[in-house]
């Protein structure tokens, strides 16, 4: 690539604005593993004691019953808002369906109307197919609010595969199916990837949901642990401590968006490259 | 394979696009569909390859009816436009694919693929992707993926459209082997005449959904049905002069011209007609004498062209050999070869 323009003053722009955050962070780090003297700038000493919740369960309760749960709660959200967008994608981009117009603007709708609206709804539902206060309810609440969003990514994906390889698929002797199989869903591989680091990500970081559709019932994911260790009026209540599971809970994501940022960038691009 | 369509109808949201067409490709022969953007070139062709339905008639293999046949069960080889490969599958695996969802056994598969890629020259870019090769070789991967099966016939949507000028020519002679080689049955759809001219053994002109004339190049450029046809071979084209009917003659009364209508005799006087000159028979040779003025000049090389504005204001065009040249605003009297001419009515049918 050449360039026209010289790129060291908007690094050094972008640098300056993200200077205090960066130093914030870096101060959230250097906290979880030291001590600081009240009324001092500067940490005292070196410790790994405000990690040994990851041991110790005495301390702030177990920390990994909560994290299997949240792995578990965000992979299933991942595999089930995944297979079904890639799947209504694109039959929603090549198959002529009956009410295809409807269901798109009702894709959009749903796209657009805040999740929030739809709890009493969800709620009474739940309450019916008696899944209230379970993982399953919550994560299919979850998957089918995410669902929509998912599903016009990924047509959008589909609609960018010229027509033409798909119909010298079929020309080949291969069904519809087959086609999809081997010669489309290739090529929007970096759309699935994308989703799926998205539905990984939202579902890691979900709250509200399991704290609403489940409050009584024996599972916590990491958010709500997170919750509980931060609240001021426990007796266990150690800011440091707090700090520490807070990085324990970002940590995934801030990896998984270090390996991945290219692949995220794609859902925004449309999916187009060579 | 000879390929017949019968009885032909297609209808897109209620606007006919195809109205009741017979054609009858041979087994063997190299066919084009030459015509105006728009007229059905490419419909015909899906049909016959099934990703379009008809409406009403009949599509024979052979004498197998697959009129019903999805395009799965057709053997049909396509070559699209812009090649269709299969940009994650290296250039191997894009012509073994419908040998492998065929399921045919690996050492046939390869060896099948290795043949093909011979008779087409891309033995050295099997292991290529479609995006390292340049337009002329993914084209040769693509015409060897639509032959690798035998097909029964092998269809062509404007397969040089998106070529330079130069790989176009070589291709034209490429395609054109290959069929011969395989003997294959095809089909070429293509908007240049040219093309049509040069690569195919007989031409089917469409216009509008209708197939106005089906002959060989040379027939169709010597002996052509309509003014349309004559007016779509030959580049530079054929030029047309507007008149009536006088005394057994096509005549121009402001300009005082005369040709004589010979054989179409007995045509009522007044009767408006047209005459086409194709530029090779109009010059500084010929019997029927003609005053104009040089309104445009292009030397092609081993050609000059000329426009003639004649004093009525219609224009004759002219090719002639590089060496006599004349000027823009020359006034020159030259000569239509009147035996050469072609008679059209008003609604432009040949007399
Ligand atoms: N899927 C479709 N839906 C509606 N109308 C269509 C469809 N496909 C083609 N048409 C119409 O049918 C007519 C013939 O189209 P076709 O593609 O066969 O033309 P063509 O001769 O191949 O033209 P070109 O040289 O531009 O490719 C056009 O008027 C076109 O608008
Ligand atoms: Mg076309």
């Amino acid at each position: 690539m050449t360039r026209n323009f010289a790129a060291w003053p908007i690094i050094l722009l972008l640098t300056v604005l993200s200077l205090p955050l960066f130093i914030m962070y870096l101060f959230l780090l250097v906290d979880t593993f030291s001590n600081t003297a009240p009324g001092s700038l500067l940490p005292n000493e070196f410790t790994l004691e405000h990690w040994r919740f990851l041991i110790d369960p005495t301390i702030t309760g177990d920390v990994w019953k909560p994290t299997l749960t949240t792995v578990i709660f965000s992979a299933s959200l991942m595999i089930i808002v995944v297979s079904v967008s890639a799947t209504a994608g694109y039959a929603l981009s090549r198959l002529a369906l009956p009410f295809r117009r409807f269901v798109l603007s009702g894709i959009m709708v749903m796209h657009a109307f805040p999740s929030v609206t739809l709890i009493i709804g969800v709620f009474l539902v739940l309450q019916f197919a008696g899944l209230y206060n379970s993982l399953t309810g919550v994560i299919l609440v979850k998957a089918s609010l995410m669902l929509p969003f998912g599903i016009w990514i990924m047509k959008g994906f589909y609609d960018a595969v010229p027509w033409e390889i798909e119909m010298a698929g079929v020309q080949d002797g291969a069904s519809r199916f087959t086609v999809w199989r081997r010669i489309i869903l290739p090529q929007v591989k970096p759309g699935l990837l994308s989703l799926a680091l998205f539905a990984f990500i939202d579902g890691w970081s979900e709250y509200m949901l399991p704290r609403i559709l489940a409050p009584s019932s024996d599972f916590e994911v990491l958010s709500m642990y997170l919750n509980t260790v931060s609240d001021p009026n426990s007796s266990t209540y150690n800011f440091n401590i707090f700090k520490s599971v807070g990085l324990f809970y970002t940590l995934p994501v801030l990896a998984l968006f270090v390996l991945f940022q290219n692949r995220l960038m794609n859902i925004f691009g449309g999916g187009t490259k060579g | 394979m000879q390929i017949s369509i019968n009885n032909f109808t297609k209808t897109f949201d209620g606007t006919p696009v195809i109205d009741d067409m017979n054609l009858t490709i041979r087994d063997g022969e190299m066919l084009a569909l030459l015509g105006p953007s728009g007229c059905g070139k490419s419909t015909t062709l899906f049909t016959i390859s099934g990703i379009h339905r008809m409406d009403k008639g009949q599509l024979m293999f052979g004498d197998r009816d697959v009129s019903g046949l999805p395009s799965q069960k057709r053997n049909v080889g396509v070559v699209f436009q812009n090649y269709a490969l299969y940009p994650h599958m290296n250039v191997f695996e894009n012509i073994a694919f419908p040998l492998t969802v065929r399921k045919d056994n690996k050492a046939d598969i390869d060896r099948e693929v290795r043949a093909i890629a011979a008779l087409t020259h891309i033995s050295e870019l099997l292991e290529r992707r479609p995006g390292q090769l340049s337009g002329g070789q993914q084209q040769r991967v693509a015409l060897a993926r639509a032959l690798v099966r035998k097909p029964d016939v092998l269809l062509l949507d404007e397969p040089l459209a998106n070529l330079d000028a130069k790989l176009r020519l070589e291709m034209r002679s490429e395609i054109r082997r290959i069929q011969l080689e395989t003997g294959i049955t095809a089909v070429l759809v293509t908007h240049d005449q040219v093309e049509a001219m040069s690569m195919c053994d007989r031409i089917a002109i469409m216009k509008k959904g209708e197939i106005v004339q089906i002959d060989t190049p040379a027939d169709m450029y010597s002996n052509p049905r309509t003014s349309f046809v004559a007016g779509f071979l030959g580049n530079p084209p054929i030029s047309f002069l507007s008149g009536i009917a006088m005394e057994n003659s096509f005549s121009v009364a402001p300009i005082k011209l005369r040709v004589p209508l010979g054989a179409h005799e007995g045509i009522a006087d007044g009767t408006q007609l047209k005459l086409g000159v194709r530029p090779e028979h109009f010059g500084p040779e010929g019997d029927i004498a003609v005053e104009g003025k040089i309104a445009f000049a292009e030397t092609q090389g081993r050609e000059n062209l000329y426009d003639v504005a004649l004093a009525d204001g219609s224009v004759l065009r002219s090719i002639q050999p590089a060496g006599r040249n004349w000027a823009l605003g020359d006034t020159v009297r030259w000569f239509i070869d009147s035996k050469s001419a072609f008679v059209f009515s008003d609604d432009g049918r040949r007399l």
